[in-house]
C-alpha cells in the first residue's frame, strides 16, 4: 500500500493564505531543495522575479519530462508513452507547443469571449434561480461554483453535460496527490478513453464546438491522440480552476464586506477585483514542474541540469518585491502582472474565459443574495489538501 | 514612442488588448495586431504595461 504523502510546504495553506513557512523560504533563501508529494527531489522557487523569469525561459526550463518523470510510468512501450502524452500542451516545449497552441488561439480571443457573454449570463442566472428555488442553505460548490464553469466548458468544447458526474470526479481525482499514483494514472486513462469517444464522434460529424472546429480546420494536421490530449486538458483546466476561484473568492469577499459591496454595486470595481482575487488566492499551487536542460542559476542557487523545478505561484504573487502589503486583500490595486495564470508561452489559454466567467458570476451571486453568509465555521470548510489546485470540496452558505 | 510586435512569438493571450484596445487588437487567429505604431502620449503608460505583461515576450518598445 502506498502511504499518503505529507503535504509539502508549497501546497499548505492557512485557510486561504500560503503558510508563513513558504513566505519565510521566499524572504530568506528564495530557492530551496525539497521533495515533491511523489517523492522526487526538486528545487522550490518562490520569488516573483525568479518564478517569472523561469516561466519565460522554456529553453532552460523544459515542460517535457523524460520517461518516468510524472508521465504515466505504467506505459509499456515508447509508442504507448507517446500516445498518452500527445496533445498535452503543458507537457511540450516550443516549437511543437506553438503548433498546437496556434490552433486554439482563435477560440480564446477577447472578441470571441465577448460573443459568449450573453450565454454565460444565462447560465449563471439559471443556476442562481435553481439555488433560490431550492432555498437557503446551500452548498455553493455543488450549486454554483462547479456547475457554471463545467457547463460553459462543455458547451464550448462539445462535451455532453450529462457526463459531468464522471468527468468531474475523474478530474478532481487526477489532481489529488492523496490518491495513489496507480489510481491517478487509471483515472487519466479513463479520461482519455472517454475523450477518444468524443473525438471519434467529432471526426464523423464535426459540430459547431471546439472539437468540431479542430477537426474541420486542422483535421489533417492533428492526430486523434493529440485531439484527445487537447480536449482532456481543456475540459479539466476549464472547470477545476474557475470553480475553485468562485468558491474561495466568495470566502475572501465575505471576509471583506466593504470590498464585497463594491464588487456587488460598482461595475468598474469588478475587473480589478477579479485580478486581485486571482493574485491573492493563486489557486494553482505551482506551475507544471519544469526540468532544467542545463545547469542554471536561480536567485544565487545553481540548479544542475536534469532537475525538477517547482515554481510556486502563491509565493511569487505574495512577494513584497512584487507588490506592497502582499498578504492584504485589496481590490483597488488591480494587481497587473500577477502570476496566477502563469507566464511565458504556457500562459493560461483560457484566461480570458476565466476572467469573463468570474466577472459575470461574482456580481450576479452577490446581487441575487445580498445577505449571503457562510453557514459553517471556516475551520469546518473541507479545504483541499495536496491538490495541484487549491479549493474547497464544499462550502455551506445561507442567505 | 513606437511599439513593435513579433507575431511569430505571440501566443494570443490577449493581455495587450486587455490593457489597451486603442493600440492593440487580435486578428482572427488571435495574434497581435498593432493598430498604431506611433503611440500617443496618453497611451504610453498603458503600452509600457502591455509590454511588461505580455506572457510570450512578443512586444517591445522601439527607440526612434
Amino acid at each position: 500500500m502506498t502511504l499518503a504523502p505529507d503535504v509539502p510546504q508549497y501546497m499548505r495553506r492557512v485557510v486561504l493564505d500560503p503558510i508563513p513557512e513558504l513566505s519565510a523560504i521566499r524572504d530568506a533563501v528564495g530557492v530551496q531543495k525539497i521533495v515533491t508529494p511523489l517523492g522526487l527531489p526538486a528545487y522550490l522557487v518562490t520569488r516573483y522575479g525568479d518564478v517569472k523569469a523561469a516561466l519565460a525561459d522554456p529553453a532552460r526550463f523544459s515542460n517535457r519530462k523524460p520517461p518516468g518523470w510524472g508521465a504515466d510510468s505504467t506505459a509499456v512501450t515508447t509508442e504507448e508513452h507517446a500516445q498518452l502524452s500527445a496533445g498535452n500542451l503543458l507537457g511540450i516545449d516550443p516549437p511543437e507547443h506553438q503548433r498546437l497552441r496556434r490552433m486554439l488561439t482563435p477560440e480564446f480571443t477577447i472578441r470571441r469571449m465577448k460573443r459568449l457573454e450573453s450565454r454565460i449570463v444565462e447560465i449563471v442566472d439559471q443556476h442562481l434561480d435553481a439555488m433560490e428555488q431550492a432555498g437557503s442553505p446551500a452548498d455553493l460548490v455543488a450549486s454554483f461554483a462547479l456547475p457554471i464553469p463545467s457547463l460553459v466548458i462543455c458547451e464550448l468544447l462539445g462535451v455532453p453535460y450529462d457526463d459531468r458526474e464522471d468527468f468531474q470526479r475523474r478530474s478532481s481525482r487526477q489532481l489529488n496527490f492523496r490518491i495513489p499514483t496507480t489510481e491517478r494514472f487509471a483515472e487519466q486513462r479513463a479520461s482519455r478513453e472517454y475523450m477518444m469517444t468524443l473525438v471519434r464522434r467529432a471526426r464523423r460529424k464535426p459540430g459547431e464546438d471546439m472539437l468540431g472546429m479542430l477537426v474541420r480546420e486542422h483535421g489533417t494536421e492533428v492526430s486523434d491522440y493529440e485531439l484527445v490530449g487537447i480536449g482532456g486538458l481543456l475540459l479539466l483546466a476549464g472547470h477545476e480552476t474557475t470553480s475553485n476561484m468562485l468558491s474561495l473568492g466568495t470566502i475572501a469577499l465575505l471576509q471583506h464586506p466593504d470590498q464585497l459591496a463594491a464588487v456587488r454595486d460598482d461595475p468598474d470595481a469588478v475587473g480589478p477585483a477579479i485580478e486581485e482575487l486571482l493574485r491573492y488566492l493563486s489557486v494553482v499551487q505551482n506551475a507544471i514542474p519544469r526540468i532544467t536542460t542545463s545547469d542554471v542559476e536561480v536567485g544565487g542557487v545553481v540548479i544542475p541540469a536534469g532537475h525538477l523545478v517547482i515554481l510556486s505561484l502563491p509565493a511569487g504573487n505574495h512577494d513584497p518585491h512584487f507588490i506592497h502589503a502582499p498578504d492584504a486583500f485589496d481590490i483597488s490595486r488591480g494587481a497587473p502582472g500577477h502570476l496566477a495564470f502563469g507566464h511565458g508561452v504556457h500562459h493560461c489559454l483560457g484566461a480570458p474565459l476565466a476572467r469573463m466567467e468570474m466577472r459575470i458570476a461574482f456580481p450576479a451571486l452577490l446581487r441575487r443574495f445580498p445577505h449571503l453568509a457562510l453557514d459553517e465555521e471556516l475551520t469546518d470548510v473541507p479545504f483541499r489538501e495536496l491538490n495541484l489546485i487549491y479549493g474547497a470540496e464544499s462550502l455551506k452558505v445561507r442567505w | 514612442m513606437k511599439v513593435v510586435a513579433d507575431r511569430d512569438i505571440c501566443i494570443g493571450a490577449g493581455m495587450c488588448v486587455m490593457t489597451t484596445d486603442a493600440v492593440f487588437d487580435q486578428d482572427d487567429e488571435g495574434i497581435v495586431v498593432v493598430l498604431t505604431e506611433q503611440i500617443p502620449a496618453d497611451e504610453e503608460m498603458r503600452v509600457r504595461n502591455a509590454v511588461g505583461l505580455c506572457p510570450s515576450g512578443a512586444l517591445s518598445i522601439a527607440r526612434q
